[in-house]
């Protein structure tokens, strides 16, 4: 006779559990934490870029990168940013996960940080699984993609906060239908906050910058 | 694809099981696994028997189960079933919705051989 045993178990709970752990840890000394995820090439790096480049200045700042593909990658992004960006080995990884970030979080002073950015790895499957701890999700498309993206991968976009739609200095060479991902991705989630911006060029940065520079301030005082 | 350290996450889990419960030979791994985890099954299972060999589980099966994607409206407290990932609750036309369901990835059960049946058997 076969018999039956009751487990209920969430198949990452020791995930979870760290995650837990990380989120309470970036609480208590108020460090705002965004995770990062996109396809390879939509503009990761160069966005991260920017952003440390324009806000260096008012925000102190700690990145942990897990996507960068070159050397070169890593030295752009510590140019931008100063010290405190960590590349993460992952060694073949398709995704972050909390372990990685508990591993690497004591070399950072927390207490003297106020936004923590975990670039996670190019896709948009595998780390939607993955709590990092973080307080939210920014995904990253561009208009050399598929304007399908949402509708491909649902469960990422449901579980993002702010969408960020870079390369619209390219929409005119592609076929890439703004209103259509817009709608599609708020179909997936109504609560989606979303940019449309050129790192190339510049456009729309500072709308992103300024959100950014709140949302740090909101985490800061909550 | 991640389905490999998933699987290798469940062999852990399960394994632990094993050792807590005082578990005989597990025949079955029941999974839940929601629409919206991004989990392939077929790439799981693959995953699973792939990495199982020389584990407890090496006589184990997986039997998953699909979970849909249900939600609550937070306007209007109407529960609906997610079709096509449309989030937009049918009553009031609210995308204020919270996912209900599907986004598990939880082991559900276990299956083992019970040691009565064993005894007789060795008893036969
Ligand atoms: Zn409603």
């Amino acid at each position: 006779m076969a018999e039956k045993v009751a487990v209920e178990k969430k198949v990452l709970s020791e995930n979870d559990k760290l995650a837990a752990e990380i989120r309470a840890q970036l609480k208590k000394h108020a460090v705002a934490s965004l995770n990062f995820v996109s396809s390879p090439g939509s503009g990761k790096t160069s966005l991260l870029e920017k952003t440390l480049e324009a806000l260096r200045n008012e925000l102190k700042i700690a990145l942990i990168a897990g996507d960068v593909q070159t050397e070169n990658d890593a030295n752009r992004l510590t140019r931008a940013g100063g010290t405190l960006v960590r590349p993460l080995v992952t060694g073949g990884a398709c995704h972050l996960d909390a372990r990685m970030i508990a591993r690497v979080l004591p070399e950072f002073e927390l207490a003297s940080l106020d936004v923590l950015f975990l670039e996670n790895v190019g896709n948009l499957v595998c780390p939607s699984s993955y709590d990092l701890g973080e307080d939210m999700k920014v995904v990253l498309i561009s208009t050399t993609e598929g304007d399908d993206k949402p509708l491909k991968y649902p469960g990422m976009f449901r579980r993002s906060s702010v969408m960020v739609i870079n390369k619209i200095d390219l929409l005119e060479f592609t076929d890439f239908d703004m209103e259509a991902v817009k709608r599609n991705a708020l179909q997936i989630n109504g609560r989606l906050k979303i940019f449309e911006l050129s790192c190339r060029t510049g456009e729309g940065l500072q709308a992103w910058f300024d959100w950014l520079r709140d949302f740090v301030k909101t985490q800061k005082n909550s | 694809m991640h389905e490999l350290s998933i699987a290798s996450s469940i062999i852990e889990t399960v394994t632990r099981e094993i050792q807590e419960k005082k578990l005989d030979a597990v025949q079955a791994v029941g999974l839940r696994i929601g629409e919206l985890s991004g989990i392939l099954p077929d790439a799981l299972e693959f995953g699973f028997d792939a990495l199982k060999s020389d584990t407890p589980l090496a006589q184990a099966e997986l039997v998953i189960e699909i979970v849909p994607v249900t939600a609550v409206c937070s306007e209007c407290k109407h529960e609906f079933k997610v079709e096509e990932f449309v989030f937009i609750c049918p009553q009031c036309q609210s995308s204020a919705v919270e996912t209900y369901s599907g986004q598990e990835l939880e082991i559900a059960w276990l299956e083992t051989e019970s040691p009565h049946r064993k005894i007789d058997e060795t008893e036969i």
